[in-house]
């Protein structure tokens, strides 16, 4: 429903309440009066123009790691085939 | 003929002024806007003869025409305008049936109030564009338009072309078994449109790929001269293309979404505005489909070529009663590569 | 792309459909409604169905605001248009959207209104700076994540006193709808659609937090796993629905660690009560009449409130007969279901909002899930006859039925990335340029 993409924060101009992002090579201006504070660096989750919130790189760490190891857990040989096709 | 260098002025646009009406009347206004921008950049025997007709001998053989309307928006982009683009178009609709390009002509609709300066580099634009690809711009007209009635400027460029022997390139010619190959990276042009439009801020290093390709399909043609389709994918992008492919030559397509080559600037483009990137226009690519033993001979050909270093094979035809293109994505599972219809707008769901 | 690729990677998502299909029941149904048409969308173009065991489905929710926003109200958007002629600044999502009489924004455009296509309601207000001396109007439409951008639009727009801006207001709630399907007929008492449990929406939770859906989980007594945007979130929030129902849990979790907490976007959330407030009622294609479920601009604000500037009424809306928008919205229907799905209406010609929005379900299946393999449930098969003529061709699939007099050959409006003329965004219908 929300297009929203995860993008990094580059520079800030806190008066204006702007700042610049970064998705790969790309840049552009996004609005941050959603937010209360954020530092170039960080990331955060942007939909029309706007930042909604901060992406935790801990959490997405945790998360992926939860991912592998459910599909560790699981095996891999029955279904390699099956999905292949 | 003048010293190809000699034409281009130094940075300092020489014309001052705006068109006016006058400019396309006919009489002393007109005579003189053709003798200072258009003849002195175009710079040809045909055009010094001053007639309304480009006369020249026709060689043996079959020839195509084509002719193409441009009414870009913006004029200028990274990497292009409305010039250079109009010349290249052309140039590649000729090419996209194997054919070696001959001559151009351009017809200009002129807004009244449109900066003669600009109109200038569009000009010197169009001109450099036609020498480095060798096809002359041999004839053509100037109209003016009240303000409020054009978009500064339409340009109508057509172009004819003579058919080596034994080419015989259309598009309902793809066939069961045959490869799909893309000459280099898509989204380009679009993406670099994009990004001058006054709602998009985003900067990017993006240049439009606007090229003529008739020098990549010459030697494309030698090494393969039995290529079934050839096709440039501008408006739609690949995916038009290849439904309109798919649809005139009765078959189906499967593409390999890894073996597809894209900028990644271009994907990240994309995915912050919703759009999908098989869907941006190129100007300077082309598909070819051909029999499968052909397709790694191509391949080398187009990638010894400047514009096909990332030249890929990325797919190959088959039988479908529906002529649906489907497409093996990264993820694994497959979806419908649709006409342009789907996912036409940048979406905020 | 940091934060996008590492979620669509191929061998974890083998690994998680290993996972799901050793973990599934094979005795019994699981049902997931995916509210939010992103999730849909997401599904659709990576093929996540596929990779389900058989006893596992997807049941496509209304989560799509486009699809859900009632014909009334676009017709309300043509009346500013072209009756008072404001520019009206929309999301390019809603501008082929079918009004009444088959007319849409973008139809509008090409006779002559002035509708023009923004990318963030930040342009609408630089439309509004830029053209003091006339009326700009901004189409607000989109759930809770869309509305805090509203909200600083607005603010910022009496700080400026910028008293040329106003904003047409359709900002809907998530809770409410969730709530009206949980609480429908079909679900409730009949029990012709199952839903064993929920993906909750990524975005809105980004800003309401996990916090609002433990009433559902605890009155409904289903599960509700607040899933991520990219496919694995989406089969990692499954495989948490798969566990809570074999474990007999109901329970809110929150999958989309990375984004969502508990209170959500708390200075998001403060900045929307400060400008909006609940609309005792609002229409919901499909759904019908949702108390406590759209905002609309406080007093305080009213001098930024369209509707009350132009006095708009809002006319109750009446679908196309034969349209199934409403049914598949509620999940009771699937697109095949409906006899216009494919023939008549298509994402050229669409009837519906389900087939205009690209989350709506019934634009998903056709972009891309006409031909899937595998795991397929029969539903595709003998339903489209015959592939209506492409988008340059003549004509339209069968059936008879009125098609619209759109030139066929009208190239799809896209923000002209390849050059073509249009100031703002698309062509106008019908130049074939």
């Amino acid at each position: 429903m929300c297009l929203a993409i995860p993008v990094q924060v580059v520079s800030v101009d806190a008066a204006a309440e702007t700042a610049i992002v970064a998705l790969g090579p790309i840049k552009k201006e996004v609005s941050i009066a959603l937010l209360d504070s954020v530092e170039p660096g960080e990331f955060v989750l942007v939909h029309v123009g706007f930042a909604l919130h901060k992406v935790s790189a801990e959490e997405a760490g945790r998360t992926l790691d939860m991912i592998r190891e459910a599909g560790e857990a699981a095996g891999l040989e029955d279904f390699a085939g099956e999905a292949a096709q | 003929m003048s010293a190809p260098g000699s034409r281009f002025p130094g940075s300092d646009a020489a014309l001052k002024g705006a068109v006016e009406m006058a400019h396309g009347a006919g009489g002393r206004a007109t005579a003189e806007l053709i003798r200072t921008l258009f003849h002195r950049y175009f710079d040809n025997e045909w055009l010094a003869q001053a007639n309304d007709q480009a006369a020249f001998e026709v060689a043996a053989g079959r020839m195509v025409m084509t002719t193409d309307a441009h009414v870009i928006s913006p004029l200028f982009f990274p990497g292009g305008d409305i010039g250079s683009l109009s010349v290249h178009g052309t140039i590649n609709d000729v090419a996209m049936a194997g054919a070696r390009p001959l001559y151009l002509s351009a017809a200009f609709v002129l807004e009244e109030g449109f900066p003669l300066a600009d109109l200038e580099r569009i000009v010197a634009s169009m001109a450099r564009a036609s020498l480095n690809a060798g096809v002359p711009i041999v004839t053509g007209d100037t109209k003016v338009v009240e303000k409020g009635k054009g978009d500064g400027v339409f340009i109508t460029t057509a172009a004819i072309g003579v058919v080596p022997p034994g080419v015989h390139i259309s598009g309902d010619r793809a066939s069961l078994g045959d490869a799909i190959l893309v000459s280099g990276t898509l989204g380009d042009h679009g993406i670099a449109v994009l990004s001058k439009r006054e709602n998009l801020t985003f900067e990017t290093e993006i240049l439009s790929d606007s090229a003529a390709l008739h020098g990549l399909v010459a030697e494309m043609v030698a090494a393969v001269p039995a290529i079934h389709v050839l096709r440039d994918p501008t408006r739609g992008g690949l995916a038009s293309t290849l439904n309109e492919i798919a649809q005139q030559s009765g078959v189906g397509m499967r593409l390999v979404e890894d073996a597809i080559p894209f900028k990644p600037d271009v994907l990240a483009a994309c995915e912050l505005l919703g759009l999908d990137p098989l869907y941006i226009a190129n100007e300077g690519k082309l598909v070819a489909i051909c029999a499968a033993p052909d397709a790694e001979p191509l391949l080398a050909a187009m990638r010894a070529h400047p514009l096909g270093r990332d030249a890929a094979i990325i797919g190959e035809v088959v039988a479908d009663a529906h002529s649906f293109v489907q497409m093996r994505t990264k993820f694994g599972g497959s979806r419908v590569v649709d006409w342009l219809a789907g996912d036409p707008l940048p979406r905020i769901c | 792309m940091k934060y996008v690729d590492e979620f669509r990677d191929r061998e974890l998502a083998l690994g998680l459909a290993a996972a799901i299909g050793r973990e599934a029941d094979t005795s019994r149904h699981y049902n997931i409604m995916e509210f939010c048409g992103g999730h849909t969308h997401a599904i659709f173009r990576y093929g996540v169905q596929e990779l389900m065991p058989e006893n596992v489905n997807f049941v496509h929710g209304p989560g799509c605001p486009v699809c859900v926003l009632p014909i009334g109200r676009v017709d309300n958007a043509l009346e500013l248009a072209e009756q008072h002629g404001v520019i009206l600044c929309s999301y390019g999502d809603m501008l082929r959207v079918p009004a009444s009489s088959r007319r849409s924004l973008l139809k509008a455009k090409a006779e002559g209104a002035d509708v023009r296509m923004v990318y963030s309601v930040e342009d609408a207000l630089n439309v509004a700076r830029q053209n003091p001396g006339r009326e700009v109007v901004f189409f607000a439409i989109g759930f809770e994540t869309t509305t805090p951008p509203t909200a600083v639009a607005i603010r910022k727009a009496k700080a400026e006193g910028l008293s040329n801006f106003t904003v047409f207001c359709n900002h809907v709630l998530t809770p409410a709808a969730i709530h009206h399907i949980l609480e429908s007929p079909e679900i409730r008492d009949l029990g012709t659609v199952s839903i064993d449990a929920f993906l909750g929406p990524s975005h809105v939770s980004a800003i309401i937090g996990s916090q609002p859906y433990e009433f559902f989980a605890e009155e409904f007594q289903k599960p509700v796993v607040i899933a991520g945007f990219e496919p694995l979130d989406v089969m990692q929030a499954t495989l948490m629905c798969i566990r809570q129902l074999n474990e007999g849990r109901h329970e809110v979790e929150n999958q989309y660690v990375r984004v969502v907490t508990r209170e959500g976007n708390v200075k998001a959330q403060a900045l929307v009560a400060d400008i909006f407030e609940l609309r005792y009622s609002f229409e919901w294609r499909g759904l019908g009449l949702v108390p406590y479920s759209a905002l609309r601009i406080k007093d305080a604000y009213s001098d930024f409130d369209a509707e009350r500037r132009f006095n708009i009424v809002t006319k109750p809306s009446r679908d196309a007969k034969a349209c199934e928008c409403p049914s598949v919205l509620r999940g009771a229907k699937k697109p095949t279901d409906c006899k216009l799905f494919g023939t008549v209406c298509t994402p050229d010609n669409p009837i519906g909002s389900c087939m205009v929005s690209s989350e709506g379900a019934c634009a998903a299946y056709w972009t891309y899930g006409r031909f899937r393999q595998g795991a397929n449930k029969g539903e595709l098969d003998g339903t489209v006859k015959q592939r209506p003529l492409s988008p340059r061709g003549e004509g339209q699939g069968e059936g008879g039925l009125a098609t619209d007099a759109t030139p066929k050959k009208a190239p799809s409006p896209q923000p002209s990335p390849q050059g073509e003329r249009g100031k703002a965004g698309p062509v106008a219908g019908g130049d074939a340029a």
